[in-house]
């Protein structure tokens, strides 16, 4: 049997730095790199990386002062990520969990992502084992609560879902070094959600709002999700995915980037038709990789006037 | 009588922060984490019961130290035990578990001696906590 050495009980207690080099923190951290990979891989959201960048320095000054015994609560980092599907809330979620993990306010820095319906039960019983198992499973991490407001139906005076609030309002005070929350969704349905939520809303410190993209970012975003995915568009391509996106827009169910990774995932779809029944001899890499204008004036979008339907 | 049994039993109890490293330890090693309970403390009893799941998937020891403090605040006046079961093949056994709880009182076993045949004798250790029925052992 293999015997674990009774472990880390005692840190050291490192001497009180006299100073801190808040550069240097930046770099050795890590922080620097996670900031500099969201700002590339990430297209558009400035006031969402400012926020990021802001939060990031926060973190950064307040360990340097745990260090020299400045500070000693572990400060609230649960956060609110508002905005409409599609905005990159879940996206950037990853990211901020690497950024605490690195940060060492979590010890994980894994995230995990729910809904109402992993915390909430059907009967009698059910919610309060339901919650604490996805608790546990956040452990050490974020936990990342989609849509939060589902949480609460006033309508419903029996509703479980007061007993996962309640559940969640203990564990993010009580267990604060434990785990971070993030609560998502829709900007004014979450402000509903706080004014009668008091007690979340306390809780949480950091705010940020997602903006939706704007019609060049999504272009931008389209460009990059087909270049990971070694593809390309040829310049009638890029302006019909441009006139594309216009309409899109003006559809109802329109979300964001989502939107636009399902239409070049139909794009592709189309476009491996077509060489399947043009292609009249061997095809090569380029002919593979690209994506040309009808691959996407074959969607519907384009046969459907503005605010017309369900889009395909 | 200080009952010793599983790992770490001839030392002071472990504190808060040790268990949470143990545990840590053991999840690190994907070992799969539980706890168990008993008011019977026979060295060949090896039924005690079980408080909730085996953890599986959670990455963190507070995990598991949040259900030891559940279970304390039921069963703080039991012997409570961490138990690490190590799924991998060639193993499909616990790798280490080590008490994490126990009485406030221990009065130990009492030693019987049985004289059977031949100036033959069996022994029988019985903890004296069991002469009073299951779940009024302890304080
Ligand atoms: N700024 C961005 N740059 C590149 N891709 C993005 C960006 N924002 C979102 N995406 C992509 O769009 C999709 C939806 O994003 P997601 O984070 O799930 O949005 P939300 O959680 O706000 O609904 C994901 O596939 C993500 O990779
Ligand atoms: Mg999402």
């Amino acid at each position: 049997m293999s015997a674990p050495a009774l472990a880390e009980t005692e840190v050291p207690q490192n001497a009180v730095p006299a100073a801190i080099d808040l550069r240097g923190e930046f770099e050795t951290s890590g922080v620097k790199d996670v900031l500099a990979e969201l700002d590339r891989e990430l297209i558009g959201l400035a006031p969402v990386k400012r926020r990021i960048r802001e939060t990031a320095a926060l973190l950064l000054v307040e360990r340097a002062r745990r260090r020299m015994g400045l500070a000693h609560e572990t400060p609230t980092l649960h956060m609110s990520f508002t905005g409409n599907p599609g905005t990159g809330k879940t996206t950037v979620a990853l990211r901020m969990a690497d950024l605490l993990h690195r940060l060492g306010y979590v010890r994980k820095g894994h995230l995990v992502s729910v809904t109402r319906d992993d915390l909430v039960g059907q009967y009698i019983g059910h919610t309060a084992p339901k919650t604490k198992e996805i608790l546990k499973k956040a452990m050490g991490g974020v936990l990342f609560i989609d849509e939060a407001y589902y949480l609460y139906r006033p309508e419903n005076e029996r509703d479980y879902g007061q007993e996962a609030i309640e559940i969640l309002l203990q564990v993010m005070e009580n267990q604060r070094d434990d785990l971070v929350v993030i609560l998502a969704g829709y900007a004014q349905r979450m402000d509903r959600f706080f004014e009668s939520n008091p007690g979340f809303r306390s809780r949480i410190a950091h705010h940020i709002d997602f903006p939706d993209y704007s019609d060049d970012e999504l272009l931008r975003i389209a460009e990059q999700m087909l270049d990971q995915q070694n593809y390309l568009f040829d310049t009638k391509a890029t302006t019909a995915m441009a006139d594309y996106i216009a309409r899109r827009r003006a559809q109802p169910h329109f979300a964001n980037a989502r939107s636009i990774r399902n239409a070049l995932d139909r794009a592709r779809l189309r476009q491996a038709n077509r060489l399947f029944e043009s292609a009249k001899g061997p095809l090569d890499a380029k002919a593979l990789s690209t994506i040309s204008a009808e691959d996407i004036t074959a969607s519907r979008v384009f046969a459907r006037k503005p605010g017309e339907g369900e889009s395909k | 009588m200080r009952i010793t049994q599983g790992a770490f039993s001839f030392l002071p109890d472990l504190t808060h922060d040790q268990i949470r490293a143990q545990v840590q330890y053991c999840i690190d090693n994907k070992w799969a984490v539980s706890l168990e309970f008993t008011d019977e403390p026979h060295p060949r009893n090896t039924y005690w019961d079980m408080w909730g799941h085996p953890m599986f998937d959670n990455p963190d020891a507070a995990a598991l130290m949040m259900e030891l403090n559940a279970c304390r605040k039921i069963y703080g006046d039991r012997y409570i035990r961490v138990v690490a079961f190590d799924s991998s093949h060639g193993w499909e056994s616990v790798k280490l578990s080590f008490i994490v709880n126990r009485p406030a009182e221990e009065p130990g076993y009492r030693l019987d001696r049985q004289e059977a045949a031949g100036r033959m004798i069996r022994y029988t250790t019985r903890p004296y906590a069991a002469d009073r029925p299951a779940g009024a052992r302890y304080g």
